[in-house]
């Protein structure tokens, strides 16, 4: 079948327990730009057992086609029984993109398709979009993310991708908007050999920094442990939250769910404060979005002010007290 | 109980550069190393071993010179190393990465186990384990932050965005560890020594069987287009003057404008 056959852009609506996790929504979002460059509707495929309510929120958030096949061995997410779902659907419909969050779960799931397909998946891209040679091609960071990559998939479809959460804003609910509801019979083997035993949720003494509206966040150049607590203060005066880049969390300073960046969280908060942080790649690829960035840096031209709203050139352990003294002031 | 480990050579660095007329990645000067998950699989391969009985064999797919970084696998307690290489092997994706890997298990045979770091410190891409999981249509558990076996299953604690998940697979099954798992022991003089009669064999693509169409660049659906520096985004950025004390006088004004305070 030649490239031009395969029809559709699809994405996976990641679902657990009944709850879509917000990436689905935000790849929708981008579904509309890939559909205005090359027309193809855009299908969101739920799988589960009794997911079938959810069909309408895709279809106000941006899906023409919902296409949802239920069965007791998909009721939780368990890998070989999702890889013959999502096969049969993909073999039966060839559409010519599927897209998949970049979380642990897409990340565990969409290699397994890939083999069936015997397709291109791009990990944790970025962007997406059309090249000027009308080549459909995913950006992803490279190499610790000093370089950025254009991937493409050629010859095989459908061409995949798993994509990294927070990098597009949903379309406001449109209740309103049409689509189609498929329902679909998938013939799946029951899992009988891989089970999840226990689920702790974590609990946190504050909100996990993604969804912090303000955040306080140290780099490489704050001097000692001790001089977390300063920043820490101000965070709290701004009703925020302290967030970091890789090395503090490498030096065991904070946790791994307090890392911003490539190989942490992504944010998008109102405030972003950066204090000693010269701005990787790594470290803008998780901020960069964020409305407002302010930064404190005692190096002039370093690259996070390239991208900074507001800036000081100065050394944080005069500013940030200071800074502190003059909020209590003002209260 | 038999433990394969999937081991990768990476760059010792994180500042690659590009080499502005090819536009190839500058590899002059640069070490490589076995990539540092890898370390905590083979890790937890051993620990099960010391534990359970059994072996632990190592597999890596890549240049010749990756013999040495096999050497240093033996050395933290591996039994034996198979590297697979062969030119038709390179420039591989992560569905021909895993193919190749999986005929090499295949050959192998009988595996109980198989392991994997929960990705590679210079491709990111954690799709290689699952893949190769895929292949040999077994179970997988990734992102594994404990293991240990029982009763022919192996038990996983597994770090999630939002949870904490214990799971458990049965055998044969493939995890991919993070780095809490465990951490790597160094390899003591004594054990290097050892290591050196330690069985090594190298297999190329006649001798997995492979099809040639599978494997390498042949075998990728994916390829690279371009690579580039990321573009400068610049932000018309409003600085603060003057002494500490203005600098937090315009700071707190600022806040002020923006709600804040």
């Amino acid at each position: 079948m030649a490239e031009e056959d395969y029809k559709g852009i699809w994405i996976f609506a990641e679902q657990q327990n009944g709850v879509l996790n917000p990436v689905t929504l935000e790849l929708l979002a981008k579904a509309q730009e890939l559909k205005a460059h090359n027309g193809e509707d855009i299908y969101a495929i739920l799988l589960g057992s009794d997911v079938k309510a959810l069909a309408p929120t895709l279809i106000a958030h941006g899906a023409d086609k919902v296409i949802v096949a239920e069965d007791a061995a998909l009721a939780s997410y368990s890998a070989r029984p999702y890889q013959q779902a999502m096969t049969q659907l993909a073999e039966k419909y060839k559409p010519s993109i599927i897209l998949y969050g970049a979380t642990s779960l897409g990340r565990d799931f969409a290699p397994r398709v890939m083999v069936s397909l015997k397709t291109g998946l791009t990990a944790d891209a970025i962007d997406l979009g059309y090249d000027e040679d009308d080549v459909f091609y995913q950006t992803t960071p490279a190499y610790g993310g000093s370089i950025l990559a254009h991937i493409v998939i050629l010859e095989c479809r459908p061409q995949m991708a798993t994509v990294r959460p927070k990098m597009f804003v949903p379309l406001e609910a449109d209740e309103s908007r049409k689509g189609e509801i498929i329902t679909e019979t998938v013939s799946v083997d029951a899992e009988d050999s891989y089970e999840v035993l226990d689920v702790t949720q974590k609990i946190s003494d504050h909100e996990p920094i993604d969804k912090a509206s303000l955040l306080v966040c140290g780099g490489r150049g704050i001097k000692s442990e001790e001089d977390l607590k300063m920043l820490g203060e101000l965070a709290e005066l701004l009703g925020g939250q302290v967030a970091a880049s890789r090395p503090i969390v490498d030096n065991g300073w904070l946790p791994h769910e307090e890392q911003i960046g490539q190989s942490g969280a992504t944010v998008k908060p109102d405030h972003i404060i950066n204090i000693a942080i010269s701005g990787s790649v790594q470290y803008q690829v998780g901020m960069q979005n964020s409305k407002c960035i302010i930064s404190i840096n005692h190096t002039a031209g370093v690259p996070i002010f390239d991208i900074s709203h507001y800036g000081a050139v100065a050394d944080y352990r005069s500013l940030v007290p200071a800074i502190i003294e003059e909020i209590k002031k003002r209260k | 109980m038999k433990i394969l480990v999937f081991v990768k050579q990476v760059p010792d660095t994180d500042d690659v550069k590009l080499d502005p007329k090819t536009g190839n990645l500058k590899r002059e000067g640069v070490q490589s190393m076995i990539n540092p998950l890898d370390a905590n699989a083979i890790e937890a391969a051993v620990q099960l071993k010391e534990k359970y009985g059994g072996t632990v064999a190592a597999i890596s797919m890549g240049p010749p010179q990756a013999e040495d970084m096999l050497k240093k696998a033996l050395a933290l307690g591996c039994d034996e190393a198979y590297l697979l290489s062969d030119r038709a092997f390179g420039g591989a994706d992560t569905l021909a990465t895993a193919y190749t890997l999986a005929k090499a298990a295949e050959k192998i045979g009988d595996y109980d186990l198989l392991l994997f770091g929960r990705h590679a410190v210079d491709g990111d891409t954690a799709q290689t384990g699952p893949a190769t999981a895929a292949y040999l249509n077994v179970p997988q558990i990734t992102l594994a932050t404990s293991i240990d076996v029982q009763d022919g299953w192996v038990i996983c604690d597994r770090n999630l965005e939002d949870c904490t998940q214990r799971v458990k697979a049965k055998l044969p099954a493939l995890v991919t560890v993070c780095g809490e798992i465990n951490t790597p022991r160094y390899p003591t003089p004594i054990n290097i020594m050892k290591a050196l009669k330690k069985p090594r064999t190298v297999w190329d693509a006649a001798a997995l069987e492979a099809d040639t169409a599978r494997t390498g660049i042949p075998g990728s659906p994916s390829s690279t287009k371009k690579v580039f520096e990321p573009e400068k985004r610049n932000t018309d950025t409003k600085y603060f003057e003057g002494s500490a004390e203005d600098m937090a006088v315009q700071f707190v004004d600022m806040l002020a404008n923006e709600h804040l305070v």
